[in-house]
């Protein structure tokens, strides 16, 4: 199963929420939606499970064109954000109920919620109601239902986004392997570069109506094509500011400068914008080719087992983040090791040039 | 500001509870430091909420006491409490303006204009909201509503304490972190006392100087987020905090070495206690793939950019370790080996060896 | 470029047919009866907007008019205030709810010819039982077949019963949509039970109230069934409202045309005030 979109847009009174897109997404693996609210996730989707119109352009399932089919006859499942189910129904009738439309037989219906309930570990709810489930098992119903109905295309748009954050991970963790094996094409959209990650296969990056990049998921996390791309794929915001390349060196403003290698160093002389990862940018020195800085810290995060610094530098905000706990005085000046041999150069109309 | 005693509280939304399942909180006994910066920490339903509940005075609850400052104040109604809170969802009086929202709870006391107006300034520019204050709140968006709940609540000088309830739920994921930096910058400036309930472990690590983590209405550990992570006194300590979560695998203690799957593994220190049901907790961090050491297979490899959660099986059981870069792939057979110092001993879900000399 | 399925306007076609026949089709039998004159046998001269002037001008239509407008402002006065009082005192949760909305519910289940009979039978003097206890216990005198101030009070009365329920239920529907938080909010902002009234359920009310009104408004300004069966439009004429005038005029006197025009500019009236209503409800919003 395959979907492709042919510079498919959509276009609401005049107001453009999709620029012509066009890509392919493949079953096998997870195609995922990154972007910041607003960027056009749900948008998209919409778009390809025909929930909206389309303005121009043709939506294509396996080579079929089903640009001007319903919702109902592209046969495709949908999970919300919010947990969607019946409230009048039990689990057992909301995940049979797409199949009974579909008019299946009763003994295939059952065997088929049986299954989609056991993977899912809905077995002993199947009598209670939605309202009668905690938050994360009324989701789980809304996955069985996507599962059970074996539909050509799965569209999972931030599902996780309201649960708690333990249950998210331990959600995360399966979805991979509830899809596995489908045929389904499987579409998800998140907010989280992390969640991206996480899931792996095929991101589109989205921003701003328009799919900036779409390819494999690490591929993308390294190599992005623009700066606006980094700035999707990175939390803690990635950091960067401009500098001088002038010879084999760059040039901060604040006076730092650091030796260029590879294809950074053969770029012309001019001005270029640095991108480096918080987490290039540690307490401790890693290797002796680090860049010592020096910033005056605002604000430490910490989240487990990694602890995060906003500092200010110059006129610009910067983060690291490092594994460990590390002693940082709010409002002190501290010392920062940036790993330049991991720093994106980006050309001043924002493409990366190396 | 003021230090706040719970002290043998216990409650049930039930009238006559007659067992421990039936109570929402079991025997909470906790003194919190004047000024400091507190976050209870636990999933949906583990009576956190409830806590906050009862020490807001919204909820009474059904036995024990709530002392600020030594004086009881179980039986005084919220408004008598001298405190304050942000809500989940951002409470705002929709039809006034940012500056008659934050100058409300001072007007209902009958503070005096000249202070009044010096306080709202103060707080908005604290906030960074000043060139909203003619705006009407209902404009707003989700993050600005937000900190003006959270400004209605610092803008009293005499509260007792400041919560806050999942105070991030509605918030844009990239605004997030701009929120947490501002509270933890807040509670710098104002040194309040102040308690944030939530689920999500980097706001409580962030926030709190001491982190109070709940399970089922029972308090498992208070502690600093360096001491919560480093040595959780729990099994759900451990797998609650930290993403991915502390690994805990069955073993069992013979002549007081600990083993896992026929091998013996090194413990930070002496086994204490007897009987009960034994497991390991080690964090995936302090776990190495090496050429000698515990045999697994790679079940899975995930890239997470910075570093790589490697997921091995050993037998049946999942083994998962952190590491800096993806060295390793699916199916490869590799060799764990566990950092004595990071591995602990739990029994009955319990920390069970002593530190390490 | 096409940014909108033409087809959808097919599915709003139905609507359309319906409205014509609804609405357009006796509205422009209206209006032709308004510019002509007839005498019966489908006879017709035409008349241009003489009806029109002759009604503006009418001391007769001014009075009724006026009685319309104190009638409806009454109604309103009391209503709205009262409505939202009960909604304020009513349980929010628990076994009473339902017991209080069936029973708030009632009086709108009874048809409205029934409401004025039921009332005029309870008001008669002597034998009515609200008649007797008035004259015969307390001693007031009261009399709506004869005194107008107690015809009006009965009217207003009436209305009150019939229809506060109304706001109620739709006020009590723009409460309990107020999530807990706000409320407790208010008590840790030391706000008072009216400054919670006024700055909390007020707003959240708004638009309920604003369609509450709204119905009432045009509700009670085109009130016929109920002062008719009660009082018939007297003592005299001190209760003939705008509709029962124009009743007496279109099948008393059978002066179609003079009555095509009232109604029109009654609907006009209606039309008009509905949406200054609207509008100085709402302006707020647009902002």
């Amino acid at each position: 199963m395959t979907i492709e979109l042919k510079s498919a847009s959509k276009v609401v009174r005049g107001i453009t929420h999709i620029k012509p897109t066009s890509l392919v997404m493949k079953t096998g693996h997870f195609n995922v939606l990154l972007g910041q609210t607003g960027s056009g996730k749900t948008s998209l989707i919409k778009l390809m499970a025909g929930l909206d119109p389309i303005a121009e352009g043709q939506i294509f399932f396996d080579g079929e064109d089903v640009t001007k089919l319903t919702t109902q006859r592209r046969n495709i499942s949908l999970v919300h954000q919010f947990f969607v189910n019946y409230p009048h129904m039990t689990v057992f009738e909301n995940i049979a109920s797409p199949l009974r439309v579909a008019g299946m037989a009763k003994s295939e219906i059952e065997g088929r919620v049986q299954e989609a309930a056991d993977i899912l570990q809905l077995g002993p709810m199947l009598n209670r109601r939605p309202q009668e489930l905690s938050g994360g098992q009324q989701q789980r119903c809304a996955l069985a239902r996507a599962i059970a109905k074996e539909s050509r295309a799965v569209f999972l748009d931030e599902p996780l986004a309201n649960l708690d954050y333990k249950l998210r991970e331990e959600l995360r963790e399966q979805l991979p392997e509830l899809f596995a094996g489908r045929g389904a094409v499987v579409v998800y959209a998140t907010s989280e570069p992390e969640e991206a990650l996480l899931l792996g296969g095929e991101t589109a990056l989205m921003d701003d109506g328009v799919v900036t990049q779409f390819g494999p998921t690490a591929e993308i996390y390294r190599n992005p094509a623009t700066l606006t791309a980094a700035r999707v794929f990175s939390d803690p915001p990635i950091n960067s500011a401009s500098i001088i390349k002038a010879g084999g060196e760059a040039r901060l403003g604040t006076g730092v400068s650091w030796r260029l290698e590879g294809q950074a160093a053969d770029l012309p002389d001019g001005e270029y914008t640095v991108a480096i990862r918080p987490h290039h940018v540690t307490p401790v020195e890693a290797s002796s080719s680090d860049v010592a800085i020096e910033g005056k810290v605002l604000v430490t995060e910490l989240s487990g087992s990694e602890s995060s610094a906003h500092f200010q530098m110059g006129d610009h905000g910067w983060v690291s983040l490092a594994h460990g706990v590390h002693p940082y005085q709010i409002g002190e000046k501290h010392r920062f090791f940036l790993n330049a041999s991991q720093a994106l150069y980006f050309a001043p109309d924002g493409r990366l040039v190396a | 500001m003021a230090k706040i005693t719970l002290s043998n509280l216990r409650h049930s939304y039930l009238p006559n509870p007659s067992g421990p399942a039936d109570y929402a909180l079991k025997e909470i006994d906790l003194d919190w430091r004047d000024g400091g910066a507190y976050a209870l920490l636990g999933p949906s339903g583990c009576g956190k909420s409830t806590l906050l509940n009862i020490i807001s005075g919204l909820l009474n609850p059904s036995e024990g006491r709530i002392l600020f400052d030594d004086k009881d104040v179980t039986d005084l109604p919220p408004d008598q409490r001298n405190i304050a809170q942000v809500f989940q969802f951002p409470v705002i009086y929709d039809t006034m303006t940012v500056r008659q929202n934050l100058a409300f709870p001072l007007q209902n006391r009958g503070v005096n204009q000249s202070k009044i107006a010096e306080r709202v300034a103060e707080i908005a520019a604290m906030l960074e909201v000043e060139e909203m204050l003619d705006t009407r709140a209902a404009h707003l968006s989700p993050d600005n509503k937000q900190k003006i709940s959270m400004g209605r609540g610092l803008v009293r000088d005499d509260v007792n304490v400041v919560m806050f309830d999942e105070p991030l739920t509605v918030i844009d994921p990239h605004l997030k972190w701009k929120l947490r930096s501002k509270l933890k910058e807040l509670h710098q400036r104002v040194k309040a006392t102040m308690i944030y309930v939530t689920h999500d472990q980097t706001e409580a690590l962030t926030f709190a100087d001491q982190v109070v983590v709940m399970q089922e209405g029972e308090i498992v550990q208070i502690g600093t987020p360096v001491e919560l992570f480093e040595r959780p006194q729990h099994t759900f300590v451990g797998h609650f905090i930290g993403s991915p979560g502390m690994n805990i695998l069955p073993a069992t203690v013979e002549n007081g070495a600990a083993m896992f799957h026929g091998n013996a593994v090194a413990l930070e220190g002496n086994v204490t206690g007897s009987g009960g049901t034994t497991e390991l907790g080690i964090r995936p961090e302090f776990i190495k793939l090496s050429d000698a050491g515990i045999p697994a297979r790679v079940r899975k490899v995930s890239d997470v950019g910075r570093h790589a959660v490697v997921e091995t099986i050993v037998g049946d059981i999942p083994v998962k370790a952190v590491v800096d870069s993806a060295s390793v792939e699916q199916g490869e057979e590799v060799h764990l080996t566990f950092e004595p110092a990071q591995t602990r001993l739990y029994r009955d879900g319990w920390i069970a060896t002593e530190v390490a000399q | 470029m096409k940014t909108e399925n033409q087809k959808a306007w097919f599915f709003v076609l139905p609507v359309l047919i319906l409205v014509a026949f609804n609405a357009l089709v006796p509205i422009m039998t209206v209006v032709n009866y308004s510019v002509q004159e007839t005498f019966g046998n489908n006879v017709f001269f035409w008349q241009g907007l003489d009806w029109f002037e002759q009604i503006l001008r009418s001391d007769r239509f001014h009075a009724a008019l006026g009685r319309q407008f104190l009638f409806t402002f009454l109604i309103l006065i009391i209503e709205i205030p009262l409505g939202i009082i009960v909604a304020l005192s009513m349980p929010r949760k628990g076994f009473w709810v339902p017991v209080c909305l069936v029973t708030m519910a009632l009086p709108m289940l009874i048809p409205w010819n029934v409401v004025g009979s039921m009332w005029n039978i309870f008001t008669l003097p002597n034998i009515g039982l609200l008649g007797y206890f008035m004259n015969d216990v307390l001693g007031i005198n009261y009399d709506m077949t004869q005194q107008p101030l107690s015809a009006w009070i009965t009217i207003i009365v009436m209305d009150v019963w019939h229809w506060t329920s109304l706001v109620v239920l739709l006020s009590y529907a723009g409460l309990v949509s107020i999530p807990d938080a706000y409320y407790q909010a208010a008590k840790i902002d030391g706000a008072s039970p009216w400054k919670v009234f006024r700055y909390i359920q007020l707003p959240k009310m708004k638009t309920v109230l604003t369609i509450a009104i709204l119905l009432r408004f045009m509700d009670s300004f085109n009130i016929y069934t109920e002062p008719f069966v009660l009082t018939g439009g007297g003592p005299g004429n001190s209760t003939t409202l705008l509709s029962i005038d124009l009743v007496k005029i279109a099948l008393g006197q059978f002066d179609l045309g003079p009555a095509a025009a009232m109604s029109l500019i009654y609907f006009a009236i209606t039309l008009l005030v509905s949406w200054l209503f609207y509008t100085l409800m709402t302006k707020d919003d647009a902002k």
